[in-house]
């Protein structure tokens, strides 16, 4: 039995690296400092060890051979999924140059969010120690931010010590839209979150009136969303006169049709207050490789993670490469579907041939052509992924010895046999 | 096997050899003497005619790390427009302002470049920097760390630490971020920005920490001096693109003291206040303060005309800049406690006045100093211009008639403020040569590289005279990597993975105790998971480390 001390974890998107894990074989216990999103993720127990071609135990050998012949004569195979670390979403890329694929990341729809305001007019984001050193108001939009990370406050907000906050138990939170589900906001001198709930329908409503009081804009209605402009004026107030205000939100969280522009009018207003004091967005993810797939596609394509290669050369489309859209229309011939992080996170339904490479414990409504399990970056393999903050690769450690292969290394083997 | 190149025009400076007819022999990746006695060539290429120098070396090229990807996630429209294929030998991608990493490899190397650096790796964004590199073919790559605006040092500054200390610092940074060099961008001011400020001169106090630009540049020269780096400290400074920053430029020369330090894309911090417009040219003034202190080296970053993107660790200077987003769409970023970026697309016109005369800035600097060794060519890739540009540019100070038509198409009141159709200089084979290649690496202190004597590694790059030289840097008949035929008439035939170049100096071990308890208190991630290791850029089986020596140091 070993202890393995300061672990980072790829699953919280908070890049939390100072777990304490207990190794007994192969049995993972997290002992100190683990959470809801974190501790499950780690512990869950290795079912398959073997791949499977048709339901039907085989060698890897033999799963890699049927997975290449499957892919050989596609014209637009979809590799969907796109979930593991920088080393599996190059070998994941390499197969989608080699096969003419259509790449596209599962969380990308969400992230389409702020990938369309990001190419239309930028923003000022910020990174999570900047948040905790500085950050003296934090408005959270749209997303139950405890939930989404259980210990983004104790981490960053309720830290004993900043370097320039005089007293970290005096940070204004501020939340508009979805209500904190839990404490977690509540500050250690026992002050609450100002909450404004509203609903998702109601946000960009709400949040255009907020950019607009930020901008000295006439608002002349009285309440919007049910929020009174009283309360919107409040909240531009304290924006304005922060010393370093952040203001949060999670684009898969905004599921609404074209939440692009709620991104968009909270960046710009980002943009506005930092005419006069400082102000940054901190966009929220980094889960399951998500950032990962799109840093990685991004330096070797030029695209984020909804990409298509099948004319021999990258082209990129934030709607029409969806993988879900594709499948149903009838627009793609296989299916690949590479998830390394979640066990629970199957691919579509589809009748068209289908191989996953996936974490150990997929349960299938029905049977993968194959199914090959791989080890989970983190855990059984080292590797790379990007946290939330897109700016920090955090670098996995391997915990114990499964014989899992790694997805890079299935990928390239696929690749390898599809060149043959 | 052994290879022979026969009869090549060689121009090797690093070996004082200017256009001789010359056999240079191959074995196992490097330059060898020619065998005694009896020997088989297994391999010749007849290069009578044909000119020969050794790979070239970009000393400054963004091409790895956070800012240069936010740069081609912002930019689809201008991958939408250089869309570049698989072929069987080659991976697919897309080019033009910031290509993606495999198109980046392919181009330098069809234009005979075998090695870039990139110049702006943020400590805790190393990781990204050297991921990225990894996957750029055949090139050799090393990056300089950026410190100056980070945390930690500005409080050793404020609570008064020795320069021991300091030296201690800047060694284990460089050490954990798998460096060769250190950067220092707008000295301070990626950190005054966070505090509101909005401008930082040289002598104007970081408003927290009550610290210098000057201060700053002093410790960190100093340090690079001390613990041995060939590379001196890089520095990118204060008020770039201010109407005024001459000033600031030739007292930051004055400044530092006769410590060796070097002016990055020096065009961009060479602007006057002079004439109608209130911007006029200062690099007769730069040139003259560059000829006359031998301690300073500068690149250029020239502009040419043309949609580019900046990508800068300057967020202070790119957000004032903003405004000349083109198209309208820009990023900031404050990084980790440990500097920034800033993202502005800029497409610089002939018929724009400031754009205009940057152009001839840039070119005056080139003609102006006297000493190859000592200026660099550079387009501040991808800033000035994407890295592909270079081969006009060559053409720009090897022709002075291809020079003064170009310049006689820019704004007109841009040519009246510069004095650029006076200056007759036309640079020689040799002096390109010596700025793209020999220069090169005595700058940053690469071993074995940018010389074509036997020891070197076989590095080699082989052009057809023309006259055209534009024409002739564009397209060589051949490149060599480590003695691999990578490039036929300017088109990628093979790949291979180039080395990653760093120093690595020692640094007193105590250190990390103090370091790690200000992690554990205000760092987002232990020391301990900070650090990249050796494993991180080998373990893929083709990336691999090459350690330079310090000076003093025998190899």
């Amino acid at each position: 039995m070993a202890e393995i001390t300061e672990v980072p974890s790829p699953f919280c998107g908070i890049g939390t690296d100072d777990l304490i894990i207990q190794v007994d074989g192969v049995a993972l216990k997290v002992i100190k400092n683990g959470c809801t999103v974190n501790t499950p993720a780690f512990e869950q127990a290795i079912t398959d060890t073997r791949p499977r071609v048709d339901g039907v135990e085989v060698s890897l050998e033999l799963a890699v051979a049927r997975a290449a012949e499957l892919l050989k004569n596609t014209n637009q195979p979809v590799i969907g999924g796109c979930a593991t670390d920088v080393n599996g979403m190059r070998a994941l890329l390499a197969l989608a140059d080699r096969s003419g694929a259509v790449v596209d990341n599962m969380n990308f729809t969400g992230a389409r969010n702020n990938f369309l305001a990001l190419q239309d007019s930028g923003w000022m984001n910020t990174t999570l120690a900047e948040v905790k050193n500085r950050c003296d108001l934090l408005l959270v939009v749209g997303v139950d931010l405890e939930s989404f990370s259980p210990r983004f406050f104790e981490r960053y907000l309720w830290n004993e010590e900043s370097m320039f906050l005089d007293d970290t138990a005096k940070r204004q939170i501020i939340y508009l839209g979805k209500a904190p589900s839990g404490k977690a906001s509540t500050s250690p001198d026992g002050s609450k979150a100002q909450v404004f709930a509203c609903s998702n329908d109601d946000l960009p409503e709400v949040v255009a009136v907020l950019r607009a009081l930020v901008k000295g804009r006439p608002i002349r209605a009285e309440s919007v969303g049910g929020i009174a402009v009283l309360d919107l004026q409040n909240i531009a107030e304290q924006l304005k006169a922060a010393t370093y205000s952040v203001v949060t939100w999670a684009a898969g969280a905004l599921a609404y049709s074209q939440a692009e522009l709620t991104v968009q009018t909270l960046s710009e207003m980002v943009k506005d207050i930092n005419l006069n004091t400082r102000s940054s967005g901190l966009p929220l993810g980094g889960k399951e490789g998500d950032q990962t797939a799109n840093q990685v596609c991004g330096w070797t394509t030029g695209y984020p993670a909804r990409t298509r290669f099948s004319n021999g050369y990258p082209e990129y489309d934030p709607f029409l490469y969806d993988a879900n859209v594709l499948l149903s229309n009838g627009e793609a011939d296989a299916l690949v579907w590479v998830q390394a992080f979640n066990a629970k996170a199957v691919p579509p339904v589809t009748v068209l041939p289908t191989i996953v490479v996936g974490r150990s414990g997929m349960v299938f409504v029905t049977e993968p052509d194959v199914f090959i399990p791989v080890g989970t970056p983190g855990i059984d393999h080292a590797g790379h992924a990007y946290r939330m903050d897109n700016v920090v690769a955090i670098r996995l450690k391997k915990l114990r010895d499964s014989g899992l292969p790694s997805t890079a290394e299935v990928l390239h083997a696929i690749e390898h046999a599809l060149g043959k | 096997m052994l290879i022979r190149l026969k009869n090549g025009k060689v121009y090797d400076p690093a070996s004082g050899i200017d256009g001789e007819q010359q056999d240079i022999y191959i074995q196992d990746g490097r330059i060898v003497n020619k065998p005694v006695g009896d020997f088989k060539v297994d391999k010749e290429y007849d290069l009578s005619g044909k000119v020969v120098m050794s790979g070239a070396i970009d000393m400054h090229t963004h091409i790895g790390g956070g800012k240069g990807n936010i740069a081609r996630i912002l930019l689809p429209e201008d991958h939408r427009a250089d869309p570049v294929a698989r072929t069987d030998i080659t991976r697919s991608g897309c080019g033009h302002a910031m290509p993606s990493t495999f198109v980046t490899g392919y181009r330098y190397a069809e234009m005979g470049y075998t090695a870039g650096f990139e110049p702006a790796v943020l400590p805790v964004n190393a990781r990204q920097a050297h991921m990225e590199m990894a996957d750029i073919p055949i090139l050799d790559k090393g990056g300089y760390v950026l410190m100056g605006s980070d945390d930690y040092l500005l409080r050793m500054l404020t609570a008064k630490k020795d320069q021991k200390a300091i030296n201690d610092y800047v060694a284990f940074t460089m050490q954990a971020a798998k460096a060769i060099g250190v950067k220092v961008v707008n000295p301070g001011g990626i950190n005054a920005f966070k505090f509101n400020q909005r401008k930082l001169d040289l002598d104007e106090q970081n408003s927290h920490y009550g610290v210098t630009p000057r201060d700053i540049l002093r410790v960190l020269a100093t340090a690079v001096k001390e613990i041995g780096v060939t590379h001196p400290l890089h520095v990118h400074g204060c008020n770039l693109g201010v109407p005024g920053n001459v000033n600031t430029t030739l007292d930051t020369i004055q400044g530092i003291g006769g410590l060796p330090m070097h002016l990055t894309h020096i065009q961009f911090h060479s602007y006057g206040t002079e004439g109608d417009f209130k911007f006029s040219s200062g690099a007769a003034a730069i040139a003259e303060a560059v000829n006359s202190n031998k301690n300073i080296t500068i690149d250029v970053g020239q502009i040419l005309f043309g949609q580019t993107v900046t990508a800068s660790g300057d967020n202070m200077r790119q957000h004032a800049n903003h405004k000349y987003a083109s198209p309208n769409k820009w990023v900031t970023m404050d990084i980790e406690c440990d500097a920034g970026c800033g993202v502005v697309p800029f497409k610089y016109k002939d018929q724009n006045f400031v754009n205009a005369l940057q152009w001839a800035i840039g070119l005056e600097t080139f003609l102006l100093v006297n000493d190859p060794w000592r200026i660099f060519l550079t387009t501040d890739h991808p800033n000035g211009a994407p890295f592909t540009s270079y081969p006009h540019l060559i053409r720009l100070l090897m022709d002075r008639s291809f020079r003064n038509d170009m310049l006689a198409t820019i704004h007109p009141e841009a040519q009246k403020m510069t004095t650029l159709a006076s200056i007759e200089r036309e640079y020689s084979l040799q002096e390109i040569a010596i700025m793209t290649r020999a220069g090169a690496a005595r700058l940053i202190g690469l071993q074995d590289r940018g010389g074509l004597s036997a020891g070197n590694w076989a590095d080699i790059t082989v052009y057809t005279d023309n006259a055209d030289r534009q024409l002739m840097f564009e397209k060589p008949d051949y490149v060599f990597k480590d003695g691999q035929l990578v490039v036929v008439d300017g088109k990628v035939v093979s790949t291979k993975w180039g080395t990653t170049h760093v120093v690595k100096p020692d640094f007193d071990a105590s250190l990390e105790k103090d370091l790690k308890k200000y992690f554990d208190r205000f760092m987002t991630m232990k020391l301990g998971n900070f650090t990249i290791s050796d494993d991180e850029i080998t373990e893929d089986g083709r990336g691999s480390i090459t350690v330079h020596p310090l000076k003093g140091e025998v190899a």
